[in-house]
């Protein structure tokens, strides 16, 4: 988006808030985590709150980030980079949004499915859930049913996430969601899926909440789900 | 027969073993590097059907037999030389539509080797990195290229925490080829096996796909 010549000449502190807040969504598609620490940090001793820096500069940058990976345009190497460079900044206002004590918008339980062991746009999601204000308990990789269960019991989300990236793992979905609903358990939980050769038919199909394309939306979806939810209860 | 990159050298050898095979299959082989990106796969294939049906003159009589709603200008008997290959369905769509069949599995490797095989490979250990001998060839380009790792060495524990080995499914007998798997396990700083599982699987599943296309 900038090249290098243009980004040793911008002192960011130089930057107007609203120059500096653009300037971070070009830092987190560029992926320069040194970058979107500073801007973080030149942001909170301005008096921004850490929830604004959060939803201005790195949730709308990711945002933006999203777009362009759906595009064509960007591509896994450069999301993940600009993940890391969101995590710098996460890295500086996490403790800063705890302190705020503020309740979390609802809880999610994500993992990948059991015979996968990718995690990449799982962590994405989990990155961007708590970039929205969910409380996220990662499983990790390779996750059976049992494992979700049992983690299901203990903290009681709101959500259940799963995640897969092989045609071959994908049906596993249906086993965990086929689970629940024997149990008489599958209300209690929003399920969201997601995953690169996942669509909305499949997600329909194994009885999914909804097919998450990406992490944005994923965080998207998983607030409105809620508040859905809540009205409704 | 409409095929991925990564088969050349395999699919040569093989419809030159099967019977009448080379003469009446005209193979187009589509950009190798669609292997990073399934999700442009069916929409490749689709395309390259298309326009090996009007580069054959191909007439509205066979796109009917072919039963293609969409398929006017499409060949009447289309093999294509792709697993699903992480396309989750949407390539079955598009063949559906097209009347073409494709290899059996979900991968190459499991065409490669047999389902029942892979299937072990996976359960056994589902850290398994595969290579081709394709992709141990290219191991370069398509792997630390496509994923950027030449450009970006420090994300490589993000893709391959969770990996244990490479197992490299090698096509031919060539200690160059094992090699060029050691070398890249060890980029990768993973594990090594090594399976010589030959042609046979491939060729077993090119002359299912064969028969089930009436080709």
């Amino acid at each position: 988006m900038t090249d290098d010549a243009a980004d040793e000449a911008i002192d960011l502190a130089a930057l107007a808030d609203d120059e500096l807040v653009s300037q971070m969504h070009d830092d987190l598609y560029d992926g320069l985590a040194d970058e979107i620490a500073e801007g973080t940090q030149i942001l909170l001793d301005r008096g921004f709150s850490a929830q604004r820096v959060l939803d201005d500069a790195l949730v709308e940058g990711m945002r933006i980030v999203g777009i362009d990976f759906r595009d064509g345009i960007l591509f896994v190497p450069e999301v993940l980079l600009s993940a890391n460079a969101m995590k710098a900044g996460m890295a500086l206002l996490r403790p800063l949004l705890a302190e705020t004590g503020a309740k979390p918008v609802g809880k999610m339980v994500i993992g990948t499915v059991k015979g996968d062991i990718h995690d990449i746009g799982k962590n994405l999601v989990a990155m961007m859930m708590e970039g929205a204000g969910f409380e996220v308990v990662d499983l990790g990789v390779n996750t059976s049913v049992d494992e979700y269960l049992a983690a299901l019991d203990e903290h009681q989300p709101d959500i259940l996430g799963l995640s897969a990236l092989l045609t071959t793992t994908m049906p596993y979905m249906k086993i965990v969601i086929d689970t629940l609903v024997e149990k008489g358990r599958r209300d209690d939980f929003i399920v969201l899926v997601g995953g690169a050769p996942l669509n909305e038919e499949f997600g329909a199909a194994v009885g999914a909440d909804a097919y998450c394309r990406d992490a944005s939306i994923a965080a998207e979806t998983a607030k409105t789900l809620v508040s859905a939810r809540r009205a409704s209860a | 027969m409409i095929a991925c990159g990564a088969l050349v050298r395999e699919l040569r050898a093989v419809l030159g073993q099967l019977p009448g095979s080379a003469e009446s299959i005209d193979v187009v082989y589509l950009p190798a590097h669609l292997h990073n990106r399934p999700d442009a796969i069916p929409a490749a294939v689709e395309g390259a059907a298309v326009e090996a049906g009007a580069a054959a003159g191909a007439v509205e009589g066979a796109a009917v037999e072919a039963g293609a709603a969409a398929g006017a200008g499409v060949p009447a008997r289309i093999l294509v030389a792709y697993a699903d290959c992480g396309t989750g369905g949407r390539l079955d769509a598009t063949l559906d539509r097209l009347g073409a069949t494709r290899l059996p599995g979900a991968h190459c490797y499991e065409f490669f080797t047999g389902a029942v095989r892979f299937a072990e490979l996976s359960a056994a250990e589902p850290g398994t990195f595969y290579l081709t001998d394709f992709l141990a060839r290219n191991f370069d380009a398509l792997v630390i290229g496509g994923l950027g790792l030449d450009r970006h060495p420090e994300l490589r524990d993000q893709y391959f925490a969770h990996y244990t080995r490479v197992v490299l499914l090698s096509q031919t007998d060539d200690a160059d080829l094992v090699r060029m798997g050691q070398a890249a396990a060890d980029r990768l700083g993973l594990a090594f096996v090594h399976e010589h599982v030959g042609l046979g699987p491939f060729q077993a599943a090119v002359g299912w796909t064969r028969e089930r296309a009436g080709a």
